[in-house]
């Protein structure tokens, strides 16, 4: 796993792999032509979602057009072909995620959907009143309010791990935190709202020397970090397929084995059974228990091909192309009077949230947008991350292996005009 | 004029950097709270009622600079108006942000409010602009509920 710090050793973005060039990069992403306001698209909105690269566009195109078909179904040729290529993705995702059997990955709508997955059918028949879940103070939404339903299910406690001012997970108040009656611990891989990359293998390593399972969120890693679920031991992983370039409404759970074999279904329906009969029904196999219904086939497809995309770049030398950004526009931005950067992590990914002086960020965005620039505005689906910092919204920008620096001096420049309006 | 001074006008600015009435009012005979979950912003409006007449108006909370004008300048119209004139003037002002058929004629005018003709080039924040006069609706039936743009 790599995690990288910030303090690298300035004018380093002049220095790129050679393997990683960001000009053919772009030209894989048609969208990036656009222009907006009469100026070229600048799209810094990435953990909101990723733009797509063509191959993606075009294998989701091909299926429709050639290839579509039910799945697990029919014993004609498109729906045998349909099947192979939709476990293929499958195949693909574990690979990719590193897990030691295909079996292991669940295709699920998204991110959300796998820790709602999570937290009904592993956590809602295990936890007892007076149990806990322990979270974050930095998780997005959608890795706190499942808990909370399935903890008003239950009756049990949600206890949550503080952050400091940088934005960092504190550590030493988790292991603080981890109690008897702490059945699961779930953390994001890498916060949306501040960009901080969390030491999950060690949160992984403690929470275990306790025999307590770990779900991470990992929506914001995918598209940046190389994830290896068997490396860092998680007994569970989500990852959302828009925000790692692939379609939307798709996504994945990885989940060990034996947990998942052990797990009773989430949802009813089609694909999830062996046999169905009045008197009692009896249970497909693992992954397809908890596929009932059927599925986003072009989705999962698409999801195979954005897989293929980002392994075909490597992971690390996306992860490398980034980190120079990141310490570039850290930098440039730094330098504008009244910015104040929110998260400021060791360890971070290319996430930049930010405060202009005490103009509201939706006006900050309105002007970017005037320029062509887009970045997110408001509470990132991060509240409480928000009430950390006593703020109630920055503006994000969120870089992408796309991105460049002539697009971060377009945003310095941008940000500059903002405060030549409301100076 | 181009799109950003259309919208950042002067008048909204100047509101903006200084907002008339925003303090809080009591008693008063009406309140009412305002949220935005898109943004988090949040707004109350005070009211306080001499018959049918507005006699002060008050607001607080803090916002961006669309909802923040907006506020200022509301109170300042409303002042001394009568409840249904107030209603008029949100009506023209919800046209004026979406219709693009022009406000319509008839009833009070909506003055400097027009500063606010250049939002409707902006959908994501005419919402902005109007949280408060729903707010406002809100006050005059003094309901609990909080107000939501959703």
């Amino acid at each position: 796993m790599r995690t990288t710090a910030i303090p690298a050793q300035p004018g380093s973005a002049q220095h790129r792999p050679d393997s990683f060039d960001v000009e053919r990069v772009r030209r894989d992403f048609p969208i990036l032509q656009r222009t907006i306001n009469g100026k070229p698209l600048v799209y810094l909105d990435n953990a909101a979602t990723g733009q797509k690269p063509q191959a993606v566009i075009d294998t989701i195109s091909r299926y429709y057009a050639a290839e579509n078909a039910n799945i697990h179904r029919g014993v004609h040729r498109l729906s045998v072909d349909a099947t192979a290529a939709y476990e293929g993705a499958r195949a693909k995702v574990q690979r990719f995620m590193g897990a030691a059997r295909p079996e292991e990955i669940i295709f699920v709508r998204s991110a959300t959907e796998a820790i709602n997955l999570v937290a009904q059918a592993y956590a809602r028949p295990t936890l007892k009143p007076g149990d806990e879940v322990l979270i974050s103070t930095m998780e997005h939404h959608s890795n706190i309010v499942p808990w909370q339903i399935v903890c008003e299910q239950t009756g049990s406690v949600l206890r949550v791990v503080p952050i400091n001012d940088a934005g960092e997970y504190m550590f030493e108040e988790y292991e603080q935190l981890l109690s008897s009656r702490t059945r699961l611990v779930a953390v994001t891989h890498v916060s949306n709202a501040l960009g901080t990359i969390n030491p999950v293998r060690r949160i992984i390593e403690v929470a275990h020397q306790r025999d307590i399972p770990v779900l991470v969120d990992g929506a914001q890693a995918a598209p940046h970090l190389a994830i290896d679920v068997k490396e860092l031991d998680c007994d569970f992983y989500a990852i959302s397929g828009h925000k790692m370039f692939g379609p939307s409404g798709i996504g994945a759970l990885y989940g060990k084995y034996e947990l998942l074999d052990d797990m009773p279904p989430y949802q009813g329906g089609g694909e999830m059974i062996l046999s169905v009969s009045f008197e009692g029904t009896v249970y497909n196999h693992v992954p397809h228990k908890f596929e009932a219904g059927t599925p986003n086939i072009a989705g999962a497809i698409g999801l195979g091909a954005t897989v293929d995309y980002l392994q075909q770049i490597g992971l690390d030398n996306i992860a490398t192309y980034e980190h120079e950004l990141l310490v570039y526009a850290t930098e440039a931005l730094s330098a504008v009077p009244d910015v104040r950067l929110i998260g400021t992590a060791r360890a971070k990914a290319a996430v930049l949230s930010f405060l202009v002086g005490d103009i509201h960020p939706h006006d900050v965005g309105t002007i970017l947008d005037l320029e062509g620039i887009a970045v997110r505005t408001g509470h990132h689906c991060a509240q409480p991350v928000m009430q950390r910092f006593g703020i109630t919204a920055t503006a994000r920008a969120s870089l992408a292996l796309y991105n460049t620096t002539a697009e971060i001096d377009a945003l310095v420049a941008g940000v500059g005009k903002v405060r030549k309006v409301f100076g | 004029m181009s799109a950003l001074t259309d919208l950042y006008q002067q008048l909204i600015l100047d509101h903006n950097k200084s907002p008339r009435n925003r303090r809080k009012l009591e008693p008063a005979d009406g309140r009412a709270e305002g949220y935005n979950p898109l943004c988090g912003d949040r707004v109350t409006v005070y009211l306080s009622l001499d018959g049918d007449i507005v006699r002060d108006i008050a607001f607080e909370g803090s916002g961006c600079a669309i909802s923040t004008a907006a506020a200022s300048m509301m109170t300042q119209r409303l002042k001394g108006k009568s409840v249904s004139e107030a209603k008029s003037l949100f009506e023209k002002f919800r046209r004026l942000l979406t219709d693009e058929h022009g406000v319509g004629d008839g009833g009070p005018e909506l003055g400097k409010l027009e500063a606010f003709g250049g939002v409707r080039r902006f959908p994501a924040r005419v919402k902005c602009a109007t949280l408060v006069w729903h707010t406002l609706n809100a006050a005059l039936e003094n309901r609990e509920d909080i107000v939501s743009t959703e």
